[in-house]
């Protein structure tokens, strides 16, 4: 008898995570998200003259990146959590599958349930601009790169989750994702503050998080600006570059922990 | 002590818990020697807090040993080669209760490295062993805590591995249940397999192992077949008798109405007892000779280190 290949471990248990996040009805949260975007998009429209197009833009790609994070900390932190908790993780671990691939595929398997939720949103405030007759075409770059921000928050998630407890693990992802807005701060801190241990440190952390706010661009496609096709290239290269660093912590600290 | 050939070897375990921040410790098993050869069943006995769920644990590469080691099929647990060749059953199972039957011993065939035409093969044949081939397309979340118990040995044994290691596989089961899976342990020995299991339900266990281990607090007490620990000569008799209660060498061991019970040392005494029984005009109802059982040798062994621990 042969251990599988990785490949077939890795998406065995993905589509897993998949299905236990889609039988979780984790979707479900889609609805609440179609219904106020519609709502909003609607009262809108009533209440403004002629700048209602980039309000229902600007409300939805924020509601789209929101509810990603929500699903991506919250899921993501959980998903780990209960396979320790409800000791499944034990019969799992017991079979030819190597720690990194539990990590991992579950990682993949959370990140194919934001790229499902974020179509279905961004199909949403598709419809909504429609009704209005204006496209919606434009927020592809910025809907992408909110993909890749969500890649980054999973890993962090995965990565605490597997250092700690869900609550601690929720905190501190969350801290990372806000952290990452406001990393662009730090730098012009470090220029302020005199030299010495607390410039480096503002320095140190401004390279050492992940720099979420140059992935931000929602006001560039709202406002009918271009976003250059190697900016998109190079800020998915940096997304996949960080997760993939992330994720082999997350794997080393999850190859560490003993299962009592 | 590696043995050529063994299944299983376990050298010189030992396994420390620390409490929060290093503060306090508890040592789970101490120095742990055990082998077992290919074809056998294997009982791993002990109360609880014994260290049997932690020795599973080490085995299966959930814990990581402080001193000793692990050799599965010759090679460490952590190799998934040999992990894939053994099949698991922890204790009181919970498996993902979104899944149906049929989807999650497919799942678990995936992990095992089944192919798919097999794995449609072997997830019926399993459900139907443990006879829940009409329950294929229920979730999980409406089976009893039996049905998980017997869907959790499906999975374990499905791919067929040359080791099964099973958790408490007894416990929380119905006198017929437990009957199934004593049956289903006896039909692996009959296929050649190797079958490791924690108990501390000591009846089942004399009943299908070969070999046993006593652990205690840790500590192996003994070791080794069970005809080898187990006197199989008679230690004392029980006498049933009705009447009056004669003289003789024996203690009483309880009395209803003018029944009662007698226990006699020996087979002079059994004479003796029955003789004077019949003189003093009482009846015998029966006499069972006792053998030592694996209860007997479980109290003595557990009972013996306990007494060392208050000496000491």
């Amino acid at each position: 008898m042969r251990a599988p290949r990785a490949s077939g471990v890795v998406t065995a248990i993905a589509l897993n995570t998949f299905r236990e996040a889609v039988r979780d009805r984790v979707l479900y949260l889609l609805l609440v998200f179609a219904l106020l975007v519609i709502l909003v998009a609607r009262f809108l429209a009533l209440v403004t003259v002629g700048s209602e197009e980039k309000i229902v833009k600007d409300f939805g790609l924020s509601a789209i990146s929101l509810f990603g994070v929500a699903i991506a900390v919250f899921v993501g932190v959980s998903l780990v959590f209960k396979e320790i908790e409800r000791r499944t993780v034990y019969t799992l671990l017991a079979q030819p599958v190597r720690r990194w691939q539990f990590v991992v595929a579950k990682f993949f398997g959370l990140l194919a349930v934001l790229a499902v939720n974020v179509v279905l949103m961004y199909a949403t405030v598709a419809i909504a601009l429609w009704l209005e007759g204006a496209s919606s075409i434009e927020l592809l770059p910025a809907v992408w790169l909110i993909l890749v921000e969500l890649a980054i928050i999973t890993s962090f998630a995965l990565l605490f989750s597997s250092l700690t407890n869900p609550i601690l693990a929720a905190v501190w992802t969350s801290a990372v994702y806000v952290a990452g807005h406001l990393a662009w701060s730090l730098r012009l801190l470090a220029e302020r503050v005199p030299p010495g241990v607390a410039r480096w440190a503002c320095e140190a952390g401004y390279w050492i998080l992940p720099n979420l706010d140059r992935l931000d661009r929602k006001a560039t496609v709202v406002h009918g600006l271009d976003v250059p096709a190697a900016f998109l290239l190079w800020s998915t290269l940096y997304g996949a570059c960080y997760t993939t660093l992330v994720l082999a912590l997350a794997c080393v600290a999850f190859e560490r922990r003993e299962f009592r | 002590m590696s043995q050529v050939g063994a299944v299983l070897t376990l050298s010189g375990l030992t396994k420390v818990y620390r409490g929060h921040l290093g503060i306090g410790r508890s040592v789970a098993l101490d120095g742990l020697d055990l082998s077992v050869a290919p074809g056998q069943v294997f009982g791993l006995l002990g109360q609880n807090g014994a260290g049997k769920t932690t020795t599973l644990k080490l085995i299966l590469d959930l814990l990581r040993p402080d001193r000793g080691e692990v050799r599965l099929f010759g090679r460490p647990p952590s190799d998934p080669a040999a992990r894939a060749r053994i099949g698991y059953l922890p204790e009181n199972p919970y498996f993902y209760d979104y899944l149906t039957a049929e989807e999650f011993l497919d799942f678990y065939g995936r992990l095992q490295g089944l192919p798919r035409a097999v794995r449609r093969e072997r997830v019926r044949e399993s459900l139907s062993r443990v006879g829940l081939a009409d329950r294929a397309s229920t979730p999980l979340r409406k089976f009893s805590k039996g049905m998980v118990q017997r869907l959790g040995l499906a999975q374990a044994i499905q791919h067929d591995p040359d080791l099964v290691i099973l958790d408490e596989p007894m416990s929380g089961l119905d006198p017929i249940g437990r009957r199934e899976v004593r049956d289903l342990i006896l039909g692996l020995r009959a296929a050649g397999r190797t079958v490791f299991f924690s108990s501390h339900i000591l009846q089942d266990a004399e009943m299908i192992c070969d070999r046993v281990a006593i652990l205690d607090r840790g500590r192996l007490r003994a070791c080794g077949r069970l005809a080898d620990l187990v006197s199989s000569s008679v230690r004392w008799f029980e006498v049933s008798i009705r009447g009056a209660v004669p003289e003789g060498r024996f203690e009483r061991v309880s009395s209803t109405g003018d029944e009662h019970l007698l226990r006699v040392p020996d087979i002079d005494g059994l004479a003796r007892t029955l003789d004077a029984t019949h003189r003093a005009g009482g009846q015998v109802l029966s006499v069972w000779p006792r053998r030592e059982t694996l209860e007997d040798l479980f109290l003595r062994e557990v009972g013996h280190a306990a007494a060392t621990r208050s000496d000491g």
